[in-house]
């Protein structure tokens, strides 16, 4: 597809990154020419210096040929400009960056009125992230798929779940649980298990299932069966003042720790029902005194990656609390990950996923079949969502007389909606979505998973 | 909440109100009577309480704002069911009630009695009784600073802060404990001192004992039925010279023992408070003049009076609600004023008074200036908005419980000068009112839930509202 990208910030560049893998043709727009040159010479694209909403450069990005225009710049007004823009000038797709809560209540108006396609929101998608996360606190991170009925879950092995030692056969026997290891991350290592795959202490396991599924398979292992009910969120940023909207609404008790004062102030306006305290949240006793020591979750959203990785370590030393950290710049991840701090939200990496969601969708329509695609595990595996729509020689077969690639794990089968977790026995059919776990990259149609 | 560690000061209360009654133990041994058991019981049933609570330090000492609160009210309540044994005991007060009455009187430093007569009670009792004045002026928990030997994060400043009464609380010294050992030290100096100018006008030792703490916690039990009324006028000088300056804020005896006599005659608060003792002593002596053979009687009952009741001591040597209305009205007024912050005395405080005064002649500025800037300042010093914020709010919440109390003991059907008289006598821990509990009159009259409702008043008012309220607010309890 041909690509136009407004903006050339973080969001910007991991798109950039991510869509440059998956050959689209890709423009960069940016009025700072070093970012420009930066990007076109990191990844495979054309860089344009200029004003994404002017009409010449829009002409010199090539709209006339664009399938796709993203504008990500830092501004609302300008990338709902270049939008408006670009629609009028040629009839494309087009998906704007909308960051401001002001406009977060009238979107649907936004969207409509102008045309754009899609309009996301980094702050409102990382606060669902953490919505989720909050429900399930076992998991580390939770992916959906299907529409959200199945998911694809990610958590620690600790010593009192009894995992260690025992195989995959022997745990998900005596479990008798509706769902499916799909791959085991040891160290650096990952590995999609068959059967005999011997579990440790302290791997990451991930997991698919249904919603359900997943719920009971927790229940089962008996782990934080605790439900998180209030949460002590440090940073009053936008994430928080999303994310806080939708707690007080499901009955949570929210705490915000918030140094600038005149935000304070605004927070306790859009947010009655929440305890606002204007202090340093990296002061200890602060923290200590706004009941730390018996919140069921921390919350680290400040501007300072160091200082929320920081608070997440101090959190974890002095309570039970699920805890989530923010994470803004993307480096040094495999040093964060070692940390064990629970969950990380990387509110940049979200909207690029949110929006090559969308642009796989787009090309579905034009041609692979690929519904979702996931890099998880820090891009070392991949879950992909396929919809079957033609017979071939995958479908009509039982899975265990397929011959399937190694290090590939069929995990979830969608038949209407109803969530099959595939036994040996199962067959894919004409209609069916599959959920596909792979360490095995590049895979363009549900017919790459058989050895050739 | 760190509950253990509450329950750990708490614990070490109980302990010292076991090392508080042994006094009242050995008066009862000298004078061999049998009430003295009364107290070894409850002695006993003290340190039991204290040794289950205060056997182990809790590892975790997290101390904040909020536990200094919930601790010093639970402390004044606990101290003040324990300090209600001995007259149950004794069978000198065999209702609970009445007896906690008695006791939270007494550590309030209130004054308020609900005994017809107090004389042919037995001597320890009335010890007892007197002795809870004095405990309560300075505060047990300042007390506990002092011998505690524990080191943690700020929960000094908590309790301290917690339990002293006047808008803002100032150390002496660097530390908390020192400056609660001067404290102390400048209170037993002054209450020796009394004692001493006392025995010299020939009051038997037992009497100039028991008067000097009612004086020195500005409580006013008395132990004879007209209260000072019948000791000579001498005695009667004395007393009211040593009301007012158990009134005065203990910063200024620290600068006089510092010899730094320029700022403590300085003081702004004291300036005013004498000033207005001064007022008010010649407004009443020369309406009252006509009751007494002389101007000087006149001046010398009218100067006992408004001593006795803007330092809300409640001592009383003339039987002030037979007065004509000029003086009781003004004598009623003082009880809102109340003494200086910083020392033994209860009421509103005359600096809050003065800051009070300060922010309606600044708005008055700031209303012909609109533009205007008027920084408010006592002692020299400007006074940060969150210390007016506070006294604006200490006021407010001060009227609401007035009305609402004086609501709820209506119900008992009396007259509103006697109901509102009540409430004003208790809330401002001073102890006698007008009419039917007047100074010659007691608080017997009133049902069980008035007294309760008086009993929460007393502890209000000493404890400046704020730390009992917190004990009825679900986020003090709750663990996030």
């Amino acid at each position: 597809m041909y690509i136009i990208i407004v903006g050339c910030g973080k969001v910007g560049v991991s798109l950039a990154e991510r869509l440059s893998e998956e050959n689209h043709d890709l423009i960069m727009v940016d009025m700072n020419p070093q970012k420009v040159e930066n990007v076109s010479n990191r990844f495979d694209a054309l860089g344009i210096v200029g004003n994404g909403a002017s009409f010449n450069i829009q002409m010199e990005a090539g709209v006339e040929k664009a399938d796709l225009f993203i504008a990500v710049t830092g501004e609302d007004e300008l990338n709902l400009l270049c939008c408006l823009m670009a629609k009028r000038n040629k009839n494309c797709k087009t998906i704007a960056r909308v960051r401001n809560p002001i406009y977060s209540k009238e979107i649907g108006f936004i969207r409509e009125q102008l045309g754009i396609s899609m309009i996301i929101n980094p702050e409102l998608t990382a606060a669902r992230e953490i919505l989720k996360l909050l429900k399930f606190p076992s998991a580390i991170k939770i992916d959906t798929f299907a529409k959200g009925r199945v998911e694809l879950l990610r958590f620690r092995v600790k010593p009192e779940m009894g995992f260690g030692g025992k195989s995959v056969m022997e745990i998900m026997g005596k479990l008798k649980s509706e769902v499916l290891i799909c791959a085991v991350e040891r160290a650096s290592e990952v590995a999609i298990p068959n059967g005999s795959f011997v579990i440790e202490d302290n791997d990451i396991l991930s997991i698919v299932g249904s919603l359900e599924g997943t719920a009971d398979f927790f229940e089962r292992i008996g782990v934080r069966s605790k439900k998180v009910q209030n949460s002590l969120i440090v940073g009053g940023g936008t994430i928080a003042h999303y994310l806080t909207l939708s707690l007080l609404k499901i009955g949570f008790r929210v705490r915000i720790i918030e140094q600038k004062k005149e935000r304070c102030e605004y927070l306790c306006q859009v947010l009655p029902g929440a305890d606002i305290i204007n202090a340093d949240g990296s002061n200890e006793d602060v923290l200590l005194e706004e009941g730390l020591a018996a919140a069921d979750s921390l919350i680290a959203l400040t501007n300072m990656d160091e200082e929320n990785i920081f608070l997440s370590l101090y959190a974890k030393k002095h309570s039970n609390a699920k805890l989530i950290t923010k994470i803004n710049r993307i480096g040094f991840n495999d040093v964060v990950e070692s940390f064990d701090i629970d969950s990380l939200i990387y509110p940049k990496y979200l909207t690029a996923d949110y929006i090559l969601q969308y642009v796989r969708a787009l090309q579905n329509s034009i041609g692979s079949n690929i519904e979702t695609l996931y890099k998880i595990l820090d891009d070392r595996a991949e879950a992909l969502e396929f919809s079957v729509r033609e017979a071939s020689e995958v479908t009509d077969v039982p899975l265990m007389d397929l011959n399937l690639k190694d290090n590939l794990l069929i995990c979830c089968i969608n038949r209407g909606g109803t969530i099959l977790t595939p036994r040996g026995q199962n067959m894919i059919k004409v209609g069916d979505t599959v959920i596909i776990v792979t360490t095995n990259k590049g895979l363009r149609d549900i017919r790459d998973i058989l050895k050739a | 909440m760190n509950y253990p560690m509450i329950i750990y000061i708490v614990g070490w209360i109980f302990g010292i109100e076991a090392a508080l009654m042994s006094p009242s133990l050995i008066v009862a041994l000298i004078y061999r009577e049998r009430s003295g058991w009364a107290f070894v019981v409850s002695i006993a049933l003290c340190l039991a309480i204290a040794f289950l609570c205060a056997r182990k330090r809790p590892a975790n000492k997290v101390f904040y704002t909020r536990e200094g609160f919930v601790t010093v009210a639970l402390s004044w309540i606990c101290m003040s069911l324990m300090g209600a044994l001995p007259f149950v005991f004794s069978g000198t007060i065999p209702n609970m009630v009445d007896a906690l009455f008695e006791t939270v009187s007494g550590f309030t430093t209130t004054g308020a009695s609900i005994l017809p007569a107090v004389e042919g009670l037995p001597n320890c009792v009335l010890f007892w009784r007197s002795f809870t004045h004095w405990i309560g002026g300075m505060g047990v928990l300042v007390f506990l600073l002092c011998l505690l030997p524990m080191t943690g994060s700020g929960y000094h400043m908590s309790l301290m802060k917690a339990e002293s009464p006047g808008p803002s609380v100032s150390k002496l010294v660097p530390t908390v404990r020192d400056t609660a050992k001067i404290l102390y030290g400048i209170y037993l100096f002054l209450t020796v001192l009394e004692i001493v100018f006392l025995l010299i006008g020939r009051m038997p030792l037992f009497d100039a004992l028991t008067t000097a703490f009612g004086t020195a916690g500005t409580g006013g039990f008395g132990i004879k039925n007209d209260s000072i009324g019948g000791y000579s006028s001498y005695l009667q000088s004395v007393i009211t010279i040593f009301m007012i300056m158990f009134g005065v804020n203990f910063n200024v005896y620290f600068y006089l023992l510092m010899k730094k006599p320029r700022q403590a005659f300085e003081c702004e608060e004291a300036r005013w408070y004498l000033a207005i003792i001064a007022v008010a002593t010649a407004i009443i002596a020369f309406c009252i003049r006509g009751f007494y053979p002389s101007l000087r009687e006149a001046f010398h009952h009218a100067f006992f009076q408004v001593g006795s009741i803007i330092t809300t001591t409640g001592f009383a040597t003339a039987d002030f609600n037979l007065w004509p209305n000029v003086p009781k009205t003004i004598l009623v007024m003082l009880m809102f004023v109340g003494a200086c912050a910083g020392s033994t005395g209860g009421g509103i405080k005359v600096s809050r008074f003065i800051l009070l005064l300060r922010t309606i002649s600044r708005e008055m500025f700031e209303l012909l200036h609109p533009n205007g800037v008027r920084k408010i300042k006592l002692e020299g010093h400007a006074v940060d908005h969150n210390t007016m914020k506070a006294v604006n709010v200490y006021l407010i919440a001060y009227v609401m419980i007035f009305a609402f109390s004086v609501l709820l003991i209506a119900f008992d059907d009396y007259d509103l000068v006697t109901n509102f008289t009540a409430v004003a006598a208790t809330f401002n821990n001073i102890g006698p009112g007008l009419e039917l509990v007047g100074p010659t009159a007691n608080f017997s009259l009133y049902s069980s839930g008035a007294k309760l409702v008086l009993i929460f008043d007393m502890l209000a008012g000493r404890l400046e509202i704020f730390p009992l309220l917190l004990l009825f607010v679900r986020d003090t309890w709750r663990k996030f």
